[in-house]
Parts: structure tokens; C-alpha cells; sequence
């Protein structure tokens, strides 16, 4: 049986809410135990990490509640595996696959696959999201039941709003049979159409068609009114506008079932970021004002949003290397959220473990789950990590197929030394370079 | 000041007070070579100037010709026929076979704001932004200051009232930064659905909320262009009451200073942006700016390629 | 260690000599006077002037801006002006008489010729300066020479005329005229010549 024992690390348990220092012995797939710092002892065999008093942090490994693999379909941006080692890479052991492949996932059989190849492949745990509507079309609902048996653990037309608000209506209840909740993409396409760009006073300086944030904000307010007519569980993706973090958060203390996430991207950038017309800050929804982005921070803070999810959308070069208006929507992020979340911890905008919350507990709780935490007999699904290591992060160094992300040549702080996905190592930062 | 020797054009972003004088002061030596009998200088001898068009042209396209032909460069067209699902070739492709070609210059014009930086960034070639989308169009608001600068004799403290469909102009954009770096003091008005946000904020214009506020006291009224997909877009109810509410008419035209004058970028929709009363009328200066349009993309081409050896490396 | 080569009265009777000279090989056309900006613009016309006293015919003036028709561009940190030629009589009728204040590789020579040519076909051109410094890189001579130096490459040659607020340009100097001209040689400062 093999084993890893860390010890003398900084333990962070986003359960239990504690934040000390201590050892953690994982023997086989489960921790076996956790003690006070460099107090236990392994059996000869064990790899011994050393924490370093502190310098290395353990966590749960991360969850990302929103990550496109582009597996079946478009290979040639991302795969299962591809998408798998860039998730270790990042420190996720647990990560959620959007439906918009081709085919879509809309029925078991694409569910099936993409579960199976997500365990052949090994590196992380990839769970699968069906459709809300076939084909995502808009038109007509996914067999919801079916879907669910297969192994969807939740439903998305993400990319697309469910503009119909019939069809809304329906799919908030007839999920709630099956326990599934709706991730929606709250962007009013009649609003958007055409927009490239935030629209504010950066959009008119670049002569960019702007997406005026009443576009979000009018879609959310519409799903934010079904889902507590209704009684559904609904989660907002991608959240952006100050507005609504500001409505999702009067519905959830009127007790409506609403959650949501919100990308690193969208906490760490703003529209000011699109100057040059580096198609690497084109995305939907797009980098807003500063007012927006300090509105999502404080969403996070005060947990009106339950999660950070990276939206991780890998596009290949034939769709990103082309004037601005031309190029598609969407960059990656599994291997720089976080560093990006422990920038804006250490700016001040979340504490620490608020910080791990969003990225473990609160992603999971959005799916119905519970997070075991750092304990005797969970799961040994952890994140080791250097906090204070800094690196210049380079397209090479990216795991990913796509190298589609604005951060590339920043200079980040917060490396993942090691990867477990239930005890077994499935990244290790010095084997990587 | 920047030198403009070896550099791009691709915008009056990045063009500081001095350097825009510069340019207009060479443009005035160039005026005149063209109206003399021989209109050729050898200074450009042996160079090549591509113009790739991707969206319709006649005026510009033959104005950057014109110059580059009387500075004695070789000149080659490409017109790309526009559409929004246009297949063939991507820019990138059409970038790599430019630079495959040896070229001196590109002037490009392009539906998509920031593609000549997208060029630019790729290729040897010095790149002439001749409007790009909704962004900049330089070479027109350089022609557009030398001729308020040369029927003024000064653009610092001038009363420039720029009217129209501001929302989706390059030309408005780019004369709003030029003519905040030299100085003027600028109005705008359109109507509130092509009243782009952040005006005031971007280019330190005021903002006006009526079409006489605008005019009133105006030594340059600079009208815009305004394109029928407006129309279909919902933006606005029709050309007719584009033309009765903001359509300059010589009722309208009477109101700004007795000695001001009336500019366009053109080309001009009769009876809708301006009646052919005050079109062809005589505060109209239209046709100085097409004159002028050549002696200053002359003066453009010059800076940017006429450099020596040093120059170009 | 700057020296005067020239000054005041000895520049006109340079330019007496030279006005002889031209005119003692006059054809049947008449002369016109055209100065290669900047520097040969004042000495073109007081050279007009003189012919004027000498042909009994005052010839027509114009002059000729070079820096289109130059042969080396311009240097990556300058800022070339473009100037105005004007030229407002007909070449063919005349014999020009091209005048510039000092001749030396002849690159600006050849460059006016050209700009000139552009203006039409003239029955003749003389040139005419006030200095050749020689070290010619191209195969010119002037027809009228004030004065004739040996100077080493390294060297500059500045003419400073009344007109143009030289040395002494106010005060009794000034008001004696041409008494402030001088001709200068030092040792060159840093930067391009032609």
C-alpha cells in the first residue's frame, strides 16, 4: 500500500474552518490520520513531504465548477487529458464538464463517455454536465432523467441563455425531480448582439461595439423570478455586473435557491485590460468596470457568490490569433486561478479561508455535495502547494492544448507543489519543468 | 516629440502636439508640388505602397494612391470585397504573404477595430491605419486639422462642434484626440442613440444635450456621416427624420459664427447629414479637405518611409 | 579653432568678380537667378542684382527647396522641413544661373538640378557659389567661384550674411551693410552635411 506523509505544513480545513500547522498521513486512496506538526511517523516505503513549518499549505484539492474540455468534438483545442493534467496542474482534483461539445451532451451516451474517459485518463475527477435543452438549441428540454441516470451532475446550456422564458420555466421544475440544478449563462442575446467589449468609456475610446452590463443584469433578474416562483435550484455562471451580485443577493435573503460563481479573470481584470486589443480579454461575459469587479469581490467576501470557477475555454490559435472583432470568446485558466485567488487575498478582498471555501466547499455545496475536508478517512483528494513561490508564467509551462490566456508572461505568486487525486500524485511541480 | 521615421500610423493615439504640427507643416510643402505642373517629387522612387481595402472606397483609396504615386512609389491595390462572413483567406494568412512580398508600406482600412495592430505586430512592412472599424482614422483627422488650422491660421482655443452619428465614427474619434492634443475646445451632439458613453471622460469634450447648444458659436461644424444600416439596426426610426431633426440645413448652418465653416468627411448623403443647399454652399470647405486629403497623406508616407538608411533599420 | 576666411567688402567683390564672369560667357538668353535654399537664396539675389547692373536686364528670381530630391532620406532622429521651391517663370526661356553659398561633395547640386528640371527643360544652367570647399563626391564645377578653400573633411563651413542676422547684425556694423558678412571655417560640429 503506498502512502504520503506530509509534515509540518499549514493544514487548511475549509470544513472545520481551522488553520494550523500539523501532519497528514495519507495511506492508500484516504487520509489515515492528521496530528500536531512533525508528530507523526510512516512506514518505510511513505514518500515524506516536507512542509517546511509552514511553507507549504495543504488544502482540499480544488473544484472547478465550470470547465470546458472540448472532449468529444474539438481535440485539436483541448482534450479529457489535456484538460485533466492543466486541472492537476492547477491544484483541482474535481472538475466539471461543460455540455457544448459536439455533440452536446444531451443525451447518456456523451455523459457516459465523457465520465469513463475522465476516470480512464485518471488525473482528476471529471463530472459531467448535461444539457438543458437539445442541442442547446433553446427549443425543446433534454431528457433530464435520463441524463442524471447516466451520471450528469448538473445541467447547463452554457454559452447560450435559455431565452424562451416557457421553457425556463419548465426546466426549473422538471429538474427538481431529478435533483439537478440549472447553471445558467444570464446574458440577454438581444442586448448583446454584436457587442465585443465591456460598454463604458473604455469601449467608446477603442471604437468597440460594447455589451452593456443591463444584458446580465436583465437575464438574471428574469431567471432570479422563475427560480423562486418556481422553486427551483438555479446557479448564475460567470457572475459580472455589480447589479447582479446585487440581485442575487436580495433573492438569496428572500430564501430563493440561487448560487453562484464567479472566474478569476473577472476578479482580477477589468475592461481597461482590453487597450491593445489583446484578443486574450475577449470573453462573455466581458471584462466590466471597476465598480463591477469591486462588486464581485465583495460578492465573494460576503458569500453571495458560493464559488470561484474558471470557465476554462480553450481556443486554439486559428481561433484567437486574428484582429479582435474576429477572434472567439474565451480564454483558459485551471493553472492560474489559483494564484489569482491568493492575489486577491493577499490585496485584502477575501480572508484566507474564505478564500479556500470558494474554491472547495462552496463549488460542491452548488452541486449538492459535501466537501470532507481534511479528515480521518476522507478522500485523499489534496492540494499541496508553495504560496510564496514566484514564476514568470509562460505558454510552455501551460499544460493546457491552448495557450489562450491574458496572464501569460505575469509574474504570479502561489505554485502547486503537489497534486493528489485520492493519494496518488497526479502532478509534482519539479517533474514538470 | 515622436518621430514618425520607420514607424507605424495607426493612430492619433500616440501623436503629441508638436509631432501633429510637424506633420501639417510638411503637408503644406507637399500642397504645392501638387499644383504645379509636374506633381512628382523622386523622394518615394523605388518604394512599393500597398493599399488592401476591406471595406469599400473610392476617395481614400485614390487619395493614399495619388500621394504615394506623386512621391514617385510604386503602388498596388488589393480590394477585398467586404462581408461579415467573408471567406478566404484570414488576416494572418494575407499578412504573412504581404511580408513575403517586400513592400515598403501597407495602408489598410478594415471592418474590425485594431486590425492594422494585429498587422502591424506581424509584419516588416510600416502599416498606414486608413480606418479601422469604429476606431481611428488618422490620416482624415490630420487633413481634417490642417484645414481648420490653414482657413484659421490657429487650432489651440478653436471652437470645434463635431455633430452626427458620433456611436459608430472613426473620424469623430480620431479628430476628438487630436483635437484635444492641440488644444481646441471641442462640443458634440448626436442623437441619444448614437451618443457613444464616456465622451466627456475619454477625449475632454462637452457633451451637448441639444443640436442648436451645439452649433451656436461654432467656428467648425463638422458633420458626420450616417449609414442607412442605422436604420435596421433600431438605432432610428428613418433617413427622413434623421434629416428633419439633425440635419444640417441652412437654417441650421446660419447659426453657428458668421465666419465658420462646415466640414465633412464625406462622402455625403444628400438631404439627410446635409442639404445640397449648404453641401455646395460657400461656408463649405469640403472640397478643400479632399485637396488636402492627398498633400497630407503625402506628408504621412514621406515622415514614415523617406527616411534614409539609418532610418529605415 | 574657428578662422574667417572672408569678410564684409572681400564677399563683395567675390561676388562683383563672379557676376563678371558669368556674364562675360552670356549667350542670347537672358538670365535667371535661382538659389538653393537655405543657403543660396540671399546670395542669388544680390548676385541678381549685380547682374541687373551689369546686363542693363533685371533677371527673374526664384529659389529651390531640396529635400524632396535628396539622395539619403533623412536621418532617423531628424525632422525634415519641407520647404516651397518657387519658380514662377518658364526654364526653357532662360539661361538659370543656380547659386548656392557653399559647393562641396555637389549631392545638393545634383539635387537642385533635378528639383529644377522638374520645373522644365532650361537653355542653360550656370552654377554659381560663393565657397568651393572642394572634396567633391560627385563630378560637378561651379562656372563662378567667390572663393576657392582647401578644407579637410572634418571640417564646417559656415557663410553668415547680413540679411540673414549674422554676426553684427545690429549696432553700426549692421547698418554698414554687408560689413557684417563673413565666411567662417571650424572644426564640424556632430550632425549630417550635404
Amino acid at each position: 500500500m503506498t502512502g504520503v506523509l506530509i509534515r509540518n505544513a499549514r493544514l487548511l480545513d475549509p470544513v472545520r474552518h481551522t488553520d494550523e500547522l500539523g501532519d497528514v498521513l495519507v495511506v492508500g486512496e484516504t487520509i489515515a490520520a492528521l496530528g500536531p506538526p512533525a508528530t507523526l511517523s510512516a512506514a518505510d516505503g511513505v514518500e515524506i513531504i516536507d512542509g517546511g513549518a509552514g511553507r507549504l499549505w495543504v488544502m482540499p484539492g480544488l473544484v472547478d465548477l465550470h470547465v470546458h474540455l472540448r472532449e468529444p468534438g474539438e481535440e485539436y483545442k483541448e482534450d479529457i487529458e489535456s484538460g485533466s493534467r492543466a486541472a492537476a496542474a492547477g491544484g483541482f482534483t474535481t472538475i466539471v464538464a461543460m455540455a457544448n461539445t459536439k455533440p452536446v451532451a444531451d443525451n447518456a451516451e456523451v455523459i457516459r463517455y465523457v465520465l469513463e474517459r475522465g476516470r480512464s485518463v485518471g488525473l482528476c475527477r471529471v463530472l459531467p454536465v448535461g444539457a438543458v435543452t437539445m442541442g442547446q438549441a433553446g427549443e425543446t428540454l433534454a431528457p433530464f432523467g435520463e441524463l442524471k441516470a447516466a451520471g450528469a451532475v448538473a445541467l447547463s446550456d452554457d454559452g447560450h441563455w435559455l431565452a424562451s422564458s416557457r421553457l425556463c420555466r419548465s426546466a426549473l421544475e422538471y429538474a427538481q425531480d431529478f435533483c439537478l440544478g440549472l447553471h445558467m449563462h444570464a446574458e440577454d442575446p438581444g442586448l448583446s448582439a454584436g457587442g465585443l467589449m465591456h460598454e463604458g468609456a473604455v469601449s467608446t475610446g477603442l471604437g468597440l461595439r460594447g455589451i452593456p452590463g443591463a444584458a446580465e443584469d436583465v437575464a438574471v433578474a428574469r431567471d432570479l423570478i422563475l427560480a423562486e416562483a418556481t422553486g427551483g435550484r438555479l446557479h448564475i455562471c460567470h457572475v459580472s455586473t455589480a447589479r447582479s451580485v446585487e440581485l442575487i443577493r436580495a433573492a438569496k435573503a428572500r430564501g430563493v435557491r440561487v448560487t453562484a460563481e464567479a472566474t478569476p479573470h473577472h476578479f482580477t481584470l477589468t475592461d481597461e485590460a482590453v487597450v491593445g486589443f489583446d484578443p486574450n480579454t475577449k470573453m462573455r461575459p466581458p471584462l466590466r468596470g471597476v465598480a463591477d469587479r469591486q462588486a464581485v469581490i465583495a460578492g465573494l467576501a460576503d458569500g453571495t457568490i458560493d464559488a470561484i470557477a474558471t470557465d476554462h475555454a480553450p481556443h486554439s490559435t486559428i481561433e484567437k490569433d486574428a484582429p479582435y472583432e474576429e477572434a472567439a470568446n474565451g480564454i483558459i485558466g485551471l493553472q492560474t486561478a489559483l494564484p489569482l485567488a491568493l492575489a486577491l487575498w493577499r490585496a485584502g478582498g477575501l480572508s484566507l479561508l474564505n478564500m479556500v471555501e470558494r474554491l472547495t466547499t462552496g463549488p460542491l455545496g452548488v452541486l449538492g455535495m459535501t466537501c470532507p475536508g481534511l479528515a480521518r478517512g476522507a478522500p485523499a483528494d489534496l492540494a499541496i502547494l508553495d504560496p510564496e513561490c514566484t514564476f514568470d508564467l509562460t505558454a510552455a509551462a501551460l499544460m493546457s492544448k491552448s495557450k489562450n490566456s491574458p496572464f501569460v508572461g505575469w509574474q504570479l505568486k502561489g505554485a502547486v507543489e503537489t497534486t493528489l487525486l485520492g493519494g496518488r500524485a497526479t502532478y509534482r511541480r519539479h517533474e514538470s519543468k | 516629440m515622436t518621430r514618425l521615421a520607420g514607424q507605424h500610423l495607426l493612430g492619433m493615439r500616440g501623436l503629441d502636439r508638436d509631432t501633429i504640427y510637424r506633420i501639417l507643416d510638411t503637408a503644406t510643402g507637399f500642397r504645392d508640388i501638387s499644383r504645379r505642373t509636374i506633381k512628382k517629387v523622386p523622394t518615394l522612387r523605388g518604394r512599393v505602397v500597398l493599399t488592401i481595402f476591406y471595406e469599400p472606397s473610392t476617395r481614400t483609396r485614390m487619395s493614399f494612391e495619388l500621394a504615394a504615386k506623386r512621391l514617385s512609389a510604386d503602388t498596388a491595390a488589393i480590394q477585398v470585397a467586404g462581408s461579415a462572413a467573408q471567406k478566404g483567406e484570414t488576416l494572418l494568412d494575407t499578412a504573412q504573404n504581404l511580408d513575403a512580398m517586400q513592400l515598403d508600406a501597407v495602408v489598410i482600412r478594415h471592418g474590425a477595430s485594431g486590425a492594422p495592430h494585429f498587422l502591424a505586430e506581424r509584419i516588416k512592412a510600416r502599416v498606414i491605419n486608413a480606418g479601422d472599424g469604429q476606431h481611428e482614422h488618422p490620416t482624415q483627422a490630420l487633413l481634417d486639422l490642417y484645414t481648420m488650422r490653414e482657413h484659421f491660421g490657429r487650432l489651440e482655443g478653436l471652437e470645434v462642434s463635431i455633430v452626427g452619428d458620433l456611436l459608430h465614427s472613426r473620424v469623430a474619434r480620431s479628430n476628438l484626440i487630436g483635437l484635444a492634443t492641440v488644444g481646441a475646445k471641442v462640443r458634440v451632439f448626436a442623437p441619444r442613440t448614437l451618443l457613444p458613453p464616456g465622451l466627456a471622460e475619454t477625449y475632454g469634450c462637452t457633451v451637448c444635450t441639444t443640436l442648436d447648444e451645439a452649433l451656436e458659436g461654432a467656428r467648425v461644424l463638422m458633420t458626420l456621416r450616417l449609414q442607412k444600416e442605422r436604420m435596421t439596426s433600431g438605432l432610428l426610426p428613418s433617413l427622413r427624420e434623421y434629416a428633419r431633426e439633425y440635419g444640417i440645413n441652412a437654417e441650421r448652418l446660419a447659426k453657428i459664427r458668421p465666419d465658420g465653416v462646415l466640414m465633412h468627411p464625406g462622402p455625403v448623403n444628400r438631404g439627410v447629414e446635409l442639404s445640397p443647399e449648404v453641401m455646395d454652399g460657400p461656408r463649405s470647405v469640403i472640397l478643400a479637405q479632399v485637396e488636402n486629403g492627398v498633400a497630407v497623406r503625402m506628408a504621412v508616407l514621406y515622415l514614415i518611409l523617406g527616411g534614409g538608411e539609418e532610418a529605415a533599420s | 579653432m574657428a578662422r574667417v576666411v572672408l569678410e564684409g567688402p572681400a564677399i563683395a567683390q567675390a561676388l562683383d568678380r563672379m557676376a563678371a564672369t558669368l556674364c562675360a560667357r552670356a549667350t542670347d538668353a537672358p538670365f535667371a537667378v535661382v538659389g538653393i535654399r537655405r543657403g543660396g537664396e540671399i546670395i542669388a539675389s544680390r548676385l541678381a542684382a549685380r547682374l541687373a547692373r551689369q546686363s542693363g536686364t533685371t533677371p527673374p528670381v526664384g529659389s529651390i527647396d531640396i529635400t524632396l530630391y535628396r539622395d539619403d532620406g533623412f536621418g532617423p532622429h531628424d525632422w525634415p522641413v519641407v520647404g516651397t521651391s518657387h519658380v514662377d517663370f518658364d526654364p526653357a526661356s532662360y539661361t538659370i544661373v543656380l547659386v548656392d553659398d557653399v559647393l562641396y561633395t555637389g549631392r545638393t547640386v545634383r539635387a537642385a538640378i533635378d528639383a529644377l528640371l522638374d520645373y522644365g527643360r532650361p537653355k542653360a544652367i550656370r552654377l554659381a557659389v560663393l565657397v568651393d570647399r572642394g572634396l567633391r563626391e560627385l563630378p560637378f564645377a561651379a562656372d563662378a567661384v567667390g572663393l576657392a578653400l582647401a578644407t579637410e573633411p572634418g571640417e564646417h563651413v559656415t557663410v553668415e550674411l547680413a540679411e540673414a542676422g549674422g554676426a553684427g547684425a545690429t549696432g553700426p556694423a549692421a547698418a554698414a551693410g554687408t560689413a557684417a558678412d563673413r565666411v567662417i571655417v571650424e572644426p564640424a560640429p556632430r550632425g549630417r552635411r550635404l
